[in-house]
């Protein structure tokens, strides 16, 4: 099964309260994925915009993400600062993303890399929704967007790595809720013809790795997610996340529950009404169901 | 006499549909309001007696299921299933309707003043369903008794495999599934047609609806096909 929940704030007013107004929405969609949870916030912008952060993770308790962030310093010649939440840790530089990213990944193998970008964070760990918003403090978070995913497992194992949103490039994530039938295939030309990296066995991994390629080639988001209609076989309502806003998909067939809703301070989806039902302003907002094979965007997307 | 009002926050599901179905006895003849719908599955699912039930808000999946004579209004929009299975009485929706909207039923009228998605009428069995707006794809898919009428369009596919049950749809037909074609409007249809917009409380003209409905090809076993086996 799996749920989708996505809000967006147009008031600016609102932003402090994100994580407030997102909860609820992820909590009603306990029934539809009680394994596993997951969330992508989306910060205002710090300063200048120079900043780059990524989020890890690192199941024990114990570990030295202080020890972490020095090595990394050490090893880029520019400082690393660290933070601490739970499980996961964002980790900040003055370089490239990117840079920062390919240092974890060749020396720490041991850490996840969970995103990366100057206004994502991804927090996502098994475990009932309402004990993973507790265990980060979404309730507390501040930011334009956020998207979240409650998982109920069919294709791969409940861990960690399998919950969603995936990171498919900088400040760009994916939720999916259904079942992929090709992703095997897939999932080997992209990473031996393409060189898309791979973590796990999901299939959803699989649809935000072709995401990335795509996104690689030039393509937009909508452009991208055009192109998956043809490419990715199966039943899906995908919500990506981008930096300015979100998009939503239903394949063709639709079997996949999706509903919008728009008001002149939030647009929000969800995977059924009851999770939007909490909104403030819910009674006056426009409510339709997104239509087969379509892209709906908002934001730059 | 006055309506007896549930409010969904302060009652759960399952006390109201034990309340709506007379398990504590009778409740014919009574009228019911029932607010704070919040998208909850199975509100008003399996009643069996003569009385009216009006509900606040948009609905979850499954609402009005099988309902046997009571007259179930939705003001707001339905979740997947509404009136799934309903074997008689009137289920209506103001607003839209989620996929498989009349979903096997038996009997009764359905109306939904909005658009329907996918699959409306899925295995229908006798139900007349009216939609004020248009259908989404596969509608009528293996239907077998009923009228459908619609007052828009009709997504792609409709009617495929269908067995029996007339469709009449006054706008643009996007393609029709296997088996299904386009049938004579004759005066006895313009007339059946009338009958269940009036009954539906809808303004339009019952000669601008074409009918469509099976072409009973698949109806036998083909012998050309034998060497498939």
């Amino acid at each position: 099964m799996c749920g989708i929940v996505g809000l967006y704030l147009k008031n600016p007013d609102l932003r402090p309260s994100l994580g407030a107004r997102f909860a609820p929405m992820l909590i009603e969609m306990t029934e539809r994925g009680p394994d596993s949870a997951g969330l992508a916030v989306y910060r205002e912008q710090v300063g200048d915009g120079g900043e780059a952060k990524v989020t890890v993770h690192n199941a024990d308790p114990n570990f030295d993400w202080d020890a972490l962030a020095a090595a990394a310093s050490a090893g880029l010649g520019q400082p690393v600062g660290i933070e601490r939440a739970s499980t996961h840790a964002i980790l900040r530089t003055r370089l490239e993303a990117t840079t920062l990213r390919g240092w974890i990944e060749a020396n720490r193998p041991n850490i996840r890399i969970m995103s990366s970008g100057s206004t994502l964070e991804i927090y996502k760990e098994i475990g009932l929704p309402s004990d993973v918003l507790e265990r980060f403090s979404v309730g507390q978070m501040a930011g334009t967007h956020m998207i979240g995913h409650t998982r109920m497992a069919t294709e791969s194992a409940v861990t960690t790595q399998g919950a969603h949103p995936f990171n498919t490039g900088d400040d760009l994530c994916l939720v999916h809720n259904g079942s992929l039938s090709n992703h095997h295939r897939l999932r080997d030309w992209l990473r031996d013809k393409q060189g898309v990296r791979f973590q796990t066995d999901n299939d959803s991994e699989v649809a935000a790795g072709y995401l990335t390629w795509r996104l690689s080639q030039g393509a937009t988001i909508t452009e991208a997610l055009e192109a998956s209609i043809k490419d990715l076989d199966g039943f899906y309502t995908f919500a990506v996340g981008t930096r300015d806003g979100f998009s939503v998909l239903r394949d063709p067939i639709a079997c996949k529950p999706a509903v919008m809703a728009e008001t002149d301070d939030w647009v929000a989806m969800a995977s059924e009404f009851r999770a939007l039902a909490q909104l403030s302003g819910v009674d006056d907002a426009v409510v339709w169901e997104p239509k087969p094979g379509t892209v709906y965007s908002w934001g730059s997307a | 006499m006055a309506a007896e009002r549930i409010d969904l926050d302060q009652t759960d599901v399952r006390a109201l549909n034990q309340r709506l179905q007379g398990r504590q006895g009778t409740v014919s003849g009574t009228r019911f309001e029932i607010f704070n719908a919040k998208g909850r599955h199975n509100l008003a699912v399996g009643l069996t007696e003569l009385i009216e039930v009006t509900i606040h808000g948009h609905a979850g999946y499954y609402c009005a299921g099988m309902n046997q004579q009571a007259q179930v209004t939705l003001h707001g929009n339905a979740g997947t299933g509404v009136a799934e299975n309903m074997m008689s009485g009137l289920v209506r929706v103001s607003g839209d309707a989620s996929q498989s909207a009349g979903a096997t039923g038996h009997g009764g009228l359905l109306v939904i003043e909005g658009d329907a998605s996918a699959r409306c009428g899925i295995s229908m069995k006798g139900v007349d369903i009216v939609v004020g707006g248009s259908i989404g794809h596969m509608s009528a898919f293996m239907a077998q008794a009923g009228r459908l009428v619609v007052c828009g369009d009709a997504g792609a596919f409709l009617g495929d495999s269908i067995y029996e049950a007339d469709l009449f749809v006054r706008g643009a037909v996007e393609s029709l599934g296997a088996d299904c074609i386009e049938k004579e409007m004759t005066p006895a249809h313009r007339q059946t047609v009338g009958e269940l917009l009036e009954r539906a409380r809808m303004e339009a003209d019952p000669a601008s609806f074409r009918r469509y409905g099976s072409s009973r090809e698949l109806y036998h076993f083909k012998i050309d096909n034998a060497a498939a086996y």
